[in-house]
């Protein structure tokens, strides 16, 4: 009975600094997103034009990207509740585009395609991480619970447009220059073509776009639509 | 399709507050409840059992009520969310009385073990064997007439001796405890062995095909790791693998699902028993390291490493069955790798 107790009460207090975690988490990815959108505003009204943008942006743009990787270890070790294999799609799709394709292809990095996934992950990240830090905080207004819930409807396809595109504009110098490629023959008895990745790439949108905007339209019907969504059925 | 089940059943039957509240006279003959193990809605009820009737039973019975539910089909559980039960055993044993519930599971549409190992099987096989012709739709066209190091030819005959096996063990020698599975499977298991087989395939038998850098004495101790290892541990990679499943098998006695600690046997192959749960799949493991270094090729690497993982997954289950199993299980056995894993 004793050392039920004690478990319960070590238990809350992990999860007493697992929140603490996370509060700092999100605050900093917030003010991380924030300095992206603000960058990127500040150049705009500068030079009137999207040249540029990416090189402002970039180390940024990389940084807190990339440090979404610990979401996937979030879900997984339990501190968040939500599906690991979900955010690890959505994830790992971010970090390729900004490593796999932006960063590697210096050809694209001025493109409005780039402009365009920049601005739509930049407005979601800073409504998401701002509804984590106000929800783990019990301080949550309803407004951002709403935009958090609405907006992803023309965030998430807008965004995945400018991923796609920005692949699709990658394309052509992946294969002039045969970027990440290896070809037989060699001693290792394997070859891969990044070009031919791409495409594969591209294709996978198909099946896991869908599931993913339907996990948010469900998750929308569930958090904010009670009457909306049986409005809709 | 369910849920029509669900309604034609709550319309016909009592519901459950009757089923609970009524009171049955204290004879042997049982009656149980089937509620669904999803929605805790009740189902059918399933009457003339006694305390020594089994799962298996109720199954029969309500496979009679639910024609498109065959047995293996069925899953029953003491929670919605509890552990499977298993066939043999009996009300009496869960602590079931009359009117007591049971949830159900629907396991979907099986398929025999038997089908689905042939069918992931056989693919290799026969796709190893098309790259191997070299056909031009796949190399371009004068590939066919380009010759082939010999290296090309052992690790074909290597492959084809692999699922052979593999192939005949399915019909020959396996007793399958469980007689089935989700037809899910089929695809699965096949997409994994038909898409390695192509991947491996496609660059061992490509007319660019490097072969290995120490030339023929790689290809050879490769190939003696594949057929022959050590004389002096018996460890015959293939062979060796044949007789564990031999092994194995007459560990369940004809027509059972009775279980023993698996031994060494006389069998001098068997030795690896004593030190691994899984000496089938160290077999294997071996089987597939030594085609790697016979080929050089990393795709087979590749494969060797996921089934690797693979395998340490279930020898990690069925380690840790036969230690909550036996009291007895031998405390230095490891699961698939000697003294590590």
């Amino acid at each position: 009975m004793g050392s039920e107790a004690e478990e319960k009460a070590k238990k809350s207090e992990t999860s007493g600094i697992a929140t603490a975690y996370l509060v700092l988490y999100n605050v900093v990815l917030c003010a991380g997103w924030l300095s992206i959108g603000a960058i990127s505003v500040r150049h705009y009204v500068q030079t009137k034009s999207i040249e540029g943008l990416y090189d402002n942006i970039e180390l940024p743009l990389k940084v807190f990207q990339t440090a979404a990787v610990l979401e996937i270890f979030h879900c997984a070790v339990g501190i968040v509740r939500s599906s690991a294999f979900l955010t690890g799609m959505q994830v790992f799709s971010r970090v390729f585009i900004v490593w796999g394709v932006t960063h590697s292809v210096l050809e694209v990095q001025d493109e409005p395609s780039v402009a365009l996934y920049v601005i739509c992950w930049t407005i979601t990240e800073i409504i998401r991480y701002a509804f984590y830090t106000f929800g783990l905080l019990n301080q949550l207004p309803y407004i951002l619970t709403w935009l958090r819930y609405t907006l992803f409807i023309v965030l998430y396809p807008c965004g995945v447009i400018g991923e796609l595109w920005t692949t699709y504009n990658a394309l052509p110098h992946v294969q002039r220059t045969g970027l990440y490629s290896v070809s037989l023959p060699n001693d290792y008895n394997i070859s891969f073509d990044f070009y031919k990745i791409l495409i594969i790439w591209m294709f996978l949108y198909i099946p896991f776009f869908p599931r993913l905007f339907s996990h948010m339209l469900h998750q929308r019907r569930k958090v904010i639509g009670g009457q909306g969504g049986k409005k809709t059925n | 399709m369910h849920s029509i089940v669900l309604t034609y059943c709550t319309q016909t039957l009592p519901t459950a507050k009757q089923v609970l509240t009524a009171e049955y006279p204290l004879s042997s003959i049982m009656e149980i409840s089937i509620l669904s193990a999803s929605s805790s809605k009740p189902i059918c009820k399933v009457a003339n059992l006694k305390t020594s009737s089994t799962i298996a039973d109720v199954k029969t019975q309500f496979h009679s009520q639910k024609k498109s539910s065959y047995p293996t089909r069925q899953s029953y559980r003491l929670e919605p969310k509890g552990k499977s039960l298993k066939d043999d055993q009996t009300l009496g044993s869960l602590g079931l009385r009359n009117g007591s519930k049971l949830y159900y599971k629907d396991l979907g549409p099986q398929v025999g073990w038997t089908t689905v190992f042939l069918t992931e099987y056989f693919g290799p096989l026969v796709i190893y064997l098309i790259f191997y012709a070299r056909p031009g739709f796949i190399y371009g066209e004068d590939a066919a007439s380009q010759p082939r190091e010999l290296v090309v030819h052992v690790a074909a005959a290597c492959w084809t001796f692999h699922y052979a096996k593999r192939l005949l063990e399915t019909i020959f020698v396996h007793r399958f405890s469980h007689a089935t599975m989700p037809i899910l499977n089929i695809f699965k298991n096949s997409g994994y062995y038909w898409g390695f087989a192509a991947f491996v395939s496609y660059f061992i038998n490509h007319p660019l095909y490097t072969p290995p850098y120490y030339g023929n004495v790689q290809m050879y101790s490769g190939l003696a790791g594949f057929v022959v290892n050590l004389l002096f541990c018996h460890q015959f990679a293939e062979y060796g693998n044949w007789r564990i499943h031999i092994a194995l098998r007459d560990l369940r006695p004809p027509g059972t699902k009775e279980r023993r600690i698996p031994k060494a046997t006389g069998d001098p192959m068997t030795f690896l028993f004593n030190l691994v749960t899984c000496p089938n799949y160290t077999y294997e493991a071996i089987a597939w390291v030594s085609f790697t270094v016979m080929t050089q090729c990393v795709p087979a690497l590749m494969f060797g490493v996921a089934g690797f993982v693979q395998m340490a997954i279930w020898a990690k289950g069925k380690h840790r069955n036969y230690l909550k199993e036996f009291k007895d299980y031998p405390r230095g056995r490891k699961c698939i790798v000697p003294f590590l894993i």
